[in-house]
């Protein structure tokens, strides 16, 4: 015989968990307290190790006199912020630059077909010349060279030059990680988007480009977080930017705070860029079923 | 139910898992002896799979208490992992892993959670790939095999560690019609072979051949259950009626 259950009233929704439930649920978030109690006392023990480790050394009072002078870091913190504001401003005029011209190599390198053949032959060139290439050799050729070669319409300063190896150098990197991104969009999507009568170009424009652009995310901000501090090596050719006014600053008096004081502000750049990025990354990520596996 | 207190291998009572706001099952029980066969049907999104995969603990159950072998698994101090590892799961799209070829993936769990050596892994991974059918392949790639096979290595895979139950969750649905036999009748040989097996399907002349019990869900709860011939061919309840008529036009 069959058992049947009857159709209930519709539920009224003011579901109540069950003694056990509300027993599981106290004992989730007892572990949680003690998971972050544990976490936060194992974390203090650790720093505090260290730290001790590291004032109780030999050297520390002249490694706090030189590298942590309270004085000289706020006498220093004005240039070395006012320095920073070209870090940023050189950031983003570069970040710009890179994502076109490397979402441009990219897509350049995908293309099939004999036209093209010249077109990847250079991309492929360029990528593998640029990421071959030391950054900072980048740097000092077209900072030292490009002015020299007094090109027409073209400006001779350093920002200029030492910005455009940056872009040039980067968007070598950048490029590789869209072309893997374009890449793992799975070949059914093109089939379909090339099967409903869209050309070539409409497919990756409206079908692969946003599969892709989501998924390489993770990886662009991290190659942004790089290019912070990396902004940074144009101090090499004299642009003044946070590093080299923390060198002049450094120079009056041979204290090294100020590199310190631009090692912090950096970090205070990045750091919140990282946590953005994983709090992206987690948004994009695994939810919804099975979450918690 | 003619159920006995305690025989059971596994039991649901009032089990409650929702996603957001949408509940997608409420107060559901059940319970499955030893060597039976339990075929959940019910129209797509009536919570079939959520079933199962809250059996298999892939997902939290928001309230209730599933037993598997006389312990409470929904109390969160058990392993999960450990229980698993007891169950065997085969999912609609197979889920191999393509990156390992077919026996690599039959071995794998016998290798890093049941503690078996390489050689002997190897071995009863073959000789279950033999008894699925599928000895000259074990050293092909998933993506070689056609859809039929790749459920049968599937089917190998979670079978290979001698699960106490096994879950399948409309193991044949992705089958072109021609391949969904092989399957089917594979699952028929290990429910003579004792297999304790709970899975939801649209395949309702099998559920008919091999089923012990047949649960109806609707909206969240089982509205029906009992043997196939009476949920079947004499559906008591209105809405059991509507289901099987509209899947049979």
């Amino acid at each position: 015989m069959a058992d049947q259950v009857a159709d209930a009233a519709p539920e009224a929704e003011a579901w109540r968990p069950s003694p056990v439930q509300r027993e599981r649920d106290e004992w989730r978030r007892r572990r949680t307290l003690r998971s972050a109690v544990i976490a936060a006392g194992s974390t203090l023990l650790l720093l505090g190790a260290i730290g001790g480790a590291v004032v109780s050394s030999p050297g520390w009072d002249r490694v706090q006199e030189t590298y942590f002078s309270w004085d000289k870091a706020v006498s220093s913190f004005p240039a070395v912020l006012d320095g920073l504001w070209l870090n940023i401003r050189v950031m983003v005029v570069c970040w710009l630059l890179i994502l076109v011209l490397s979402l441009t190599v990219a897509v350049v390198r995908t293309l099939r077909g004999p036209v093209a053949f010249p077109l990847r032959l250079l991309g492929t060139a360029y990528v593998d010349v640029f990421r071959g290439l030391p950054l900072l050799l980048v740097i000092f050729l077209l900072g030292f060279g490009g002015p020299a070669l007094s090109l027409q319409g073209l400006p001779t300063s350093p920002l200029f030059w030492g910005g455009s190896a940056l872009v040039l150098s980067y968007s070598a990197y950048v490029a590789e990680v869209f072309r893997a991104g374009i890449e793992s969009v799975h070949p059914s999507q093109r089939l379909a988007g090339r099967s409903l009568g869209l050309s070539y170009g409409q497919t990756l424009r409206h079908v692969v480009l946003p599969q892709a652009w989501r998924r390489v995310i993770p990886p662009l901000m991290n190659d942004l977080v790089s290019l912070q501090k990396d902004s940074g090596l144009i101090a090499v050719l004299g642009v003044s930017d946070a590093i080299r006014k923390a060198q002049i600053e450094t120079a009056l008096d041979f204290n090294y705070t100020p590199y310190v004081v631009a090692g912090v502000l950096f970090c205070c750049l990045t750091i919140p860029m990282a946590r953005l990025t994983d709090r992206y990354a987690r948004k994009k990520g695994y939810h919804g079923a099975g979450g918690h596996l | 139910m003619s159920t006995r207190e305690g025989t059971e291998l596994l039991r649901l009572d009032g089990v409650r898992k929702s996603f957001g706001d949408n509940v997608v099952l409420r107060d559901v029980d059940l319970a499955i002896e030893p060597g039976q066969c339990v075929v959940l049907i019910g129209a797509s999104g009536s919570g079939k799979s959520t079933l199962l995969r809250c059996v298999n603990l892939l997902e939290v159950v928001d309230d209730g208490v599933i037993t598997f072998d006389g312990r409470d698994i929904t109390d969160p101090r058990v392993d999960g992992d450990e229980v698993r590892s007891r169950m065997g799961m085969v999912f609609q799209a197979y889920n191999l892993f393509p990156h390992l070829d077919v026996v690599g993936n039959v071995t794998l769990a016998l290798r890093l959670v049941h503690g078996v050596g390489a050689d002997e892994a190897r071995t009863r991974g073959l000789a279950m790939l033999d008894r699925v059918g599928l000895a000259e392949k074990a050293d092909a790639r998933p993506d070689d095999l056609s859809g039929g096979q790749q459920q049968r290595v599937a089917i190998a895979r979670a079978l290979v560690a001698n699960p106490r139950l096994m879950l399948l969750d409309e193991v044949t649905s992705a089958l072109d019609p021609e391949l969904v036999g092989e399957v089917l009748d594979l699952l028929t040989e290990l429910k003579g072979e004792g297999v304790t097996m709970l899975l939801n399907t649209h395949e309702m002349g099998f559920a008919r051949d091999v089923a012990d019990q047949v649960c109806f869900l609707h909206d969240g709860r089982i509205h029906e259950q009992g043997r196939p011939e009476q949920v079947l061919g004499d559906p008591q309840q209105e809405r059991t009626r509507a289901f099987l008529s509209r899947i049979r036009a």
